[in-house]
């Protein structure tokens, strides 16, 4: 039943998803392999595409899984998924708790959540450029090295910082997907 | 608030905001802020301010948590539920007919090429979200030792192959903090029961037969919370034994709360503060 399957999924990351669309990513990533939905090629395409498109992330992923796997009723419910915990949170805190955020156990979960979250970001950025430059990790054997993506990488980190230390600018996660992409044409075109 | 239709004034300017915000969160609540505090002025800045801090200490995403709150706030149930529809739906709408061409689209090797270059794209937005996110994270050592555990369990899970849901690292730390929380709390109870009983004794003189028993419960209270202070170093394979001892001293970690107030309101400031450099 992929219909229930996808709900409940989404339901499963909306409660447990701190830290924006990177925190985001980290559990979608490893819900959606472990589901065998798709490969993690598509779901680095796919985000790519939420990075570039406006509206939440979250809820533009769970949308894009949901249409893969079963249509408008599987984007339907996916994306149901994801805000039904927010939104139901949210109302129980603005309508009941209104100082229960500040000063309460809640904020001690939090000391502990945060660095979970920046850990489990840097972790998954780490794999992904493992994943790009190294095609067969984690199969030693038949090594390859994909010198063509540590270009694109090594460029797009570059202009970013100079970007950010010298011109004072933080680059758009448009702009810098906007970057590869034309790096990926030139460079993967010979 | 003085329009002649409160709702549709939500539903459209909820539209608005999940139409043209781009890259998430804060970008959509820079917008909000504009749209409901600066132009419109239906709520505060403090309570956006509060809006932002609620945001960030719930799961799910900013800019949802931020339109059922923003929503309430004007206009109760019906506000909350239109607010998020509306910043919901021009996403879905969008990515549900992107999904239908991607897969033609990504046939073309042009296309192909240009995403193998974004796939690399999203490795570096992760990794300078993150930096980002380390650059604001405190600096403590218990959050320093959760974020070096995290970052090499994950590191590990993905070389080995291991079956392990990250969501039990979000588990995990939730609960660490919490005993952080439990532990700092209850050795702020045993200070201050070390400064009644001297101030007791000092007032009692001599006559040692009466404060015996304040003085048993006051040796007893530091005695509960040094296993407690232990606590803090658990493994996580213990974790569980000692979230029910936490659990069974939270009533008592309110009565602390109450009793300090020079405390309290400084602890909460701090997490104020905390928020505001991350909302920036």
């Amino acid at each position: 039943m992929i219909y229930l399957k996808l709900f409940l999924t989404f339901l499963k990351i909306g409660v447990v998803s701190f830290g924006g669309g990177a925190g985001m990513f980290a559990i979608i990533e490893d819900e959606v392999l472990t589901h065998g939905w798709m490969s993690a090629d598509m779901l680095l395409n796919f985000f790519a595409v939420s990075e570039s498109t406006p509206g939440p992330i979250a809820v533009n992923i769970a949308t894009f899984v949901g249409a893969s796997q079963g249509g408008i009723l599987g984007a339907f419910l996916a994306t149901l998924g994801v805000i039904l915990p927010s939104f139901l949170i949210i109302l129980l805190i603005a309508a009941v708790f209104k100082n229960f955020m500040k000063n309460s156990a809640v904020q001690g979960a939090l000391i502990g959540i945060r660095p979970v979250i920046v850990g489990m970001i840097l972790a998954v950025a780490v794999t992904l450029f493992v994943g790009v430059a190294l095609p067969s990790y984690p199969a030693f054997e038949t090594m390859e090295i994909d010198y063509r993506a540590i270009t694109i990488a090594c460029g797009l980190l570059g202009t970013y910082f100079f970007a950010k230390h010298v011109c004072k600018r933080t680059l758009s996660p448009i702009m810098i997907i906007l970057i590869a992409a034309v790096l990926g044409m030139v460079l993967y075109a010979f | 608030m003085q329009t002649k239709h409160p709702y549709l004034t939500i539903f459209f300017t909820f539209l608005k905001i999940g139409l043209f915000t781009f890259g998430g969160g804060y970008a959509m609540i820079s917008l909000i802020e504009r749209e409901f505090v600066s132009v419109k002025k239906w709520i505060s800045s403090e309570e956006m301010m509060d809006m932002i801090a609620i945001s960030e200490s719930t799961p799910g995403p900013l800019a949802i948590n931020s339109a059922t709150y923003v929503g309430y706030r004007l206009k109760g149930f019906w506000g909350a539920l239109l607010a998020t529809l509306a910043v919901t739906i021009p996403s879905f709408v969008i990515i549900f007919v992107i999904s239908l061409f991607l897969d033609q689209f990504l046939a073309l090797t042009v296309v192909a090429n240009a995403f193998k270059g974004i796939q690399v794209a999203v490795a570096v937005l992760i990794l300078t979200a993150g930096l980002n996110m380390l650059r604001q994270m405190k600096k403590d050592a218990l959050s320093i030792a959760i974020f070096v555990a995290t970052f090499v369990v994950m590191i590990l899970i993905d070389a080995l192959a291991w079956n392990f849901s990250v969501i039990w690292l979000i588990l995990i730390g939730g609960v660490l903090g919490l005993c952080f929380y439990g532990v700092s709390a209850l050795r702020a109870k045993a200070r201050a029961k070390g400064q009644v009983r001297e101030e007791l004794s000092e007032a009692v003189g001599e006559n040692t037969a009466c404060p015996a028993a304040v003085l048993a419960s006051a040796a007893e209270a530091q005695g509960r919370a040094k296993p407690e202070a232990e606590a803090r170093d658990v493994s996580e394979s213990e974790v569980e034994t000692s979230e029910t001892a936490e659990s069974a001293q939270s009533g008592e970690q309110v009565k602390v709360i109450h009793r300090q107030p020079a405390e309290a309101p400084a602890r909460s400031d701090e997490f104020a503060k905390d928020e505001k450099e991350r909302g920036e």
